[in-house]
């Protein structure tokens, strides 16, 4: 054998959808988690209910690296359609797993090939005939398990974490891995290299998708009107919130203190959101793809009308359905000027799960402060996958309701400044005062419309009125630099280069440039959170000789508008792109930026 | 010294803005009614709220009720921000004027579904027939052989609101005619009442382009056509019920959530507005007699209205403190614990 490798290589589990493998990917996942390994979980998934083939790959990495990787150096085959490629993919000097029952050859002598004798360990198991099928992906758990070194305890509390205790399935799933354990230690000799051993570098952290943070955080920005349409990779957000609101949010009387409305389409969803925000609700919806060009048009009469909502956007790839399971960061242009006339909207960029539930109530707060719709641009790898996270952690400001008149505000706001405009800038920062309906006290009611208003939201097709209400837009656009999540940046002494980077691509950039510096190329890093950009950026900007804007979408969309914000250092912008529906590896970035910085 | 309701407000008080619809519109006299009912209910402008999407129709909510919040949103968009609105302060009432083009074209989806989630609100189709803020296109309600100055002859089937609020399972349908205001307001009086999604398809004559004799959406022709299933009267809660002389069969009284009344009296036919059967088969019979068919055509109290659905809390939502809405601290250890 030679050198032991440990806590450090790729598994990847190729299967058919829809065949339940997706529990035993997380169970490997968890059970690596809870062993202390810093690990990260990718499914590749096809856009279909069952029977096409789908990939799982789970990455350790002893130094915490949790990026994709292009690179398999084992392989766990159980489909036979699947087969041929993914003997192909495993690395030299690598392990392939797979099922016995799949009679194809095995042409590589680089590799250690490990059989299963899948149907015969089921049969041995004892577990009764119309439940195999169910439990069959167990077997390559308790193989692999058995072959690397994950402990069965820590496999044991994946699956009790899994099932929630039940103790049925969890004993039945239990005895299958066990079995197949036991089965490898009697019939498989370890000849390959990896290992697995415990460490202690996840304490005190969490696993979580993106989608779950997102619901709960937004729950704990109470929010309340939620209008919703299915949608990949978009619906799991609020199914979790569905899942975790009766608990959280049931009122003394019993009764809901939320509503919770699955729309007849994207366009009533996130109407019914305006509606519930425009009296005075906690208003969210939650979309990707199709959905979010179907919102446009209310985008823009929320944006000129002034309602406080939230849009969460868990990006897939497009143009058009796309690729409906596969991720992407293509809509940032769009979530800046969605609708049309001139629009500019506020835009959130978290890069962890613990930053969608930090940003999840954030946005309410920033929503009803600015008083116009937040966009909080996630995508399917940060919102679907389970990534290692820090706990997540209660809001530690009260929430800010803004600039809300009710009925006793009212009366102190007419005695403070005159009469009162639904659209009138009394504070010189382009936020006026807002009334909701619900409101009582008489003068307080205004006529809500998308189109031209003067400062007491009167019709008015004057040009200066027009002209004054656009301008007093810009401004309040300028002010929430003031309130927006300011980018976080990261410099190595002597270093010249800048990184600008957004989203779930933080742990590929922060790999990459570990793995620049191995190269002898120190780099800035600079992870923006939010547009409009702050004055943290520009800096950035200013201070490197060349700053290289990393992001998942063809057209380097980030990059656009950083030119048109910096139009003076716009030439020192390079963009490094890639938008194929993976998430990007380390290994990409550190290429691309080496090769665009020869040029 | 001008007269007063019972809650101190004048008729004045239940005013919108100078209408901008041209003379003569059905539309103004349909605002003239939600203000007489609105006023003769004791109802205050501030707990009531409008809705509008686009066109000459939700134009209308601007010209009554200065007092009351309202939302012009965005064309056949209306349900949707009034569902949104109407979870968001439960207590309000809520008043939605649309039209066919909004409703039935654009909004048909939008339509369909607040019916079929029963959110409580009066949502009036004023329906002309045409397009008028665009001046004078032919509507999906338009009738077979209509011709439209500068348009074609409609050769296309009509869409019937009535039949379609039934087709989606709406709890009150009814139809009346702008040139009725009497039936215009009882109706208004007891949709407002109504626990539930309460469609008004009211036959509005456009007076600039589609006002001829021999249209359907005339004033003309709905003088000549209409056909009330029955003569109406509302009894709000509270008031007491007179009980009348009447000869056996010729009366009914349908009781309604809120403990208010309709009182229906017969006139030429035996109708019972409760009878879903009764209620499709007379409106295919009008239509193919091409009667002006109005009245309270169905109604069920008693199907739960989207709030009833929700089980949402007695207090609005928009009334929350942060105390509600936000979990407290000591829950977010379990939740981390949960995520693993």
């Amino acid at each position: 054998m030679t050198d032991k490798v440990t806590n450090d290589f790729s598994i990847t589990v190729g299967t058919e959808n829809g065949s339940g493998s997706q529990t035993s990917n997380l169970t490997i996942l968890r059970a690596l988690f809870k062993m202390g390994v810093p690990v990260s979980g990718k499914n590749m998934f096809p856009s279909n209910i069952q029977g096409l083939p789908t990939w799982y790959t789970i990455r350790l990495s002893k130094d915490g690296y949790t990026a994709r990787r292009d690179e398999h150096e084992i392989v766990v085959a159980m489909n036979a359609k699947s087969f041929e490629r993914d003997l192909k993919d495993v690395l030299p000097g690598g392990v392939f797993f797979y099922n016995d029952a799949i009679k194809m050859p095995i042409e590589r002598d680089d590799i250690t090939a490990y059989p299963m004798a899948v149907k015969q360990i089921i049969k041995e198991s004892g577990i009764s005939s119309n439940l195999r099928t169910m439990v069959s992906n167990m077997v390559y758990v308790g193989v692999v398990a058995q072959m690397l070194g994950i402990e069965i305890e820590k496999i044991k509390m994946a699956l009790d974490f899994h099932f929630k205790g039940k103790e049925k399935p969890v004993s039945i799933n239990m005895t299958v891995i066990e079995a197949s354990a036991k089965w490898a230690a009697e019939n498989l000799e370890k000849t390959d290299k990896f290992f697995v051993e415990p460490m202690d570098k996840t304490d005190g952290l969490i696993m979580a998708d993106g989608n779950a943070a997102a619901a709960l955080g937004s729950i704990y920005g109470g929010v309340q009107v939620v209008g919703w349409y299915p949608i990949t990779p978009a619906t799991s957000l609020v199914e979790k919130m569905n899942a975790y609101l009766p608990k959280l949010r049931t009122g003394k009387d019993g009764k809901a203190t939320y509503a919770i409305v699955q729309a007849e389409d994207e366009l009533a969803a996130v109407g019914i959101t305006i509606g519930g925000a425009w009296s005075g609700a906690r208003s969210m919806t939650s979309t990707s793809g199709a959905g979010i060009s179907l919102m446009g048009e209310f985008a823009g009469l929320a944006y000129f009308a002034e309602v406080p909502i939230v849009i969460w956007n868990i990006q897939r790839m497009g143009p058009s359905t796309g690729l409906p399971t596969r991720t992407s960061q293509g809509d940032l242009n769009q979530a800046v000027y969605l609708g049309h006339g001139d629009t500019k909207h506020i835009v959130l960029l978290p890069g962890s799960a613990s930053e969608c539930f930090e940003f999840g109530w954030k946005a309410f707060d920033l929503a009803e402060r600015m008083q116009t719709p937040i966009f909080v641009l996630s995508d399917l790898d940060l919102g679907q996958n389970q990534w290692i996270s820090e706990p997540f952690k209660y809001p530690d400001i009260p929430m800010d309701r803004g600039k809300v008149l009710w009925e006793d505000d009212f009366e102190a706001f007419e005695a403070k400044n005159g009469d009162w405009g639904r659209y009138k800038d009394v504070d010189g920062d382009g936020i006026p005062y807002r009334t909701v309906a619900g409101n009582r006290r008489v003068g307080s009611s205004y006529f809500a419309r998308g189109t031209g208003h003067d400062a007491y939201a009167n019709y008015s097709e004057d040009p200066d009125i027009w002209m004054e209400g656009m301008n007093r837009l810009n401004t309040k656009y300028k002010t929430a630099q003031q309130y927006v999540p300011d980018a976080i940046v990261d410099n190595m002494d002597g270093a010249s280069v800048g990184i600008i980077a957004y989203g779930s691509t933080d742990p590929a950039i922060a790999e990459a440039r570990d793995l620049l510096e191995a190269e002898g190329l120190k780099t800035n890093y600079l992870r923006l959170r939010a547009l409009p950009i702050t004055d943290t950026v520009r800096e950035f900007i200013k201070e490197n000789d060349v700053i290289f804007v990393v992001e998942m979408n063809h057209d380097g969309q980030l990059r656009e508008i950083l030119s048109v914000e910096t139009p003076a250092e716009s030439t020192k912008l390079i963009s490094s792109t890639l938008n194929n529906g993976l998430s990007l590896t380390a290994g990409w970035i550190r290429d691309d930026i080496l090769a665009k910085k020869e040029i | 010294m001008a007269a007063t309701n019972k809650i101190g407000l004048e008729k004045g008080d239940y005013k919108g803005a100078p209408t901008t619809l041209c003379q003569g519109c059905g539309h103004n006299s349909i605002l003239s009614q939600i203000i007489a009912a609105c006023y003769e209910m004791n109802m205050a402008p501030e707990d009531i709220v409008k809705f509008s999407g686009i066109g000459c129709s939700s134009k209308a909510p601007t010209y009554m009720l200065d007092r009351s919040f309202g939302f012009n949103g965005l064309h056949g968009r209306m349900p949707a921000i009034a569902t949104g609105a109407m979870l968001g302060d439960t207590t309000l009432t809520g008043i939605a004027m649309s039209g066919d083009g909004d409703s039935v074209s654009i909004g048909m989806g939008q339509f369909k579904h607040a019916m079929r989630r029963n959110i409580s609100m009066l949502y009036i189709i004023a329906n002309n027939g045409t397009y008028g803020l665009t001046k004078g296109q032919l509507s999906a309600t338009s009738e077979v052989g209509l011709t439209l100055k500068k348009q074609a002859t409609n050769a296309l089937q009509p869409i019937d609101i009535c039949v379609e609020a039934m087709a989606s399972n709406a709890t009150f349908v009814a139809r009346s005619f702008a040139g009725d205001p009497k039936q215009v307001k009882t109706l208004i009086k007891a949709a407002l009442r109504h626990n539930g999604t309460a469609i008004l398809d009211i036959i509005s004559p456009c007076v600039t382009f589609n006002n001829a004799d021999s249209s359907y959406h005339s004033y003309g022709w709905g003088r000549e056509n209409k056909n009330p299933i029955h003569d109406l009267s509302f009894i709000p809660a509270r008031d007491e019920i007179m009980i009348e002389d009447y000869e056996e069969g010729t009366m009914q009284d349908v009781a309604m959530h809120d403990g208010s009344v309709i009182r229906l009296k017969k006139l030429e036919r035996d109708y019972d507005p409760t009878n879903r059967m009764a209620a499709v088969q007379i409106l295919e019979e009008s239509s193919a007699n091409k009667q002006l068919l109005t009245g309270l055509i169905y109604i069920d109290p008693n199907r739960p209205s989207f709030v009833n659905t929700l089980d949402l809390s007695e207090t609005p939502l928009n009334r929350m403190t942060d105390e509600e809405l936000r979990p407290g601290p000591e829950t977010i250890n379990d939740i981390n614990v949960a995520m693993f």
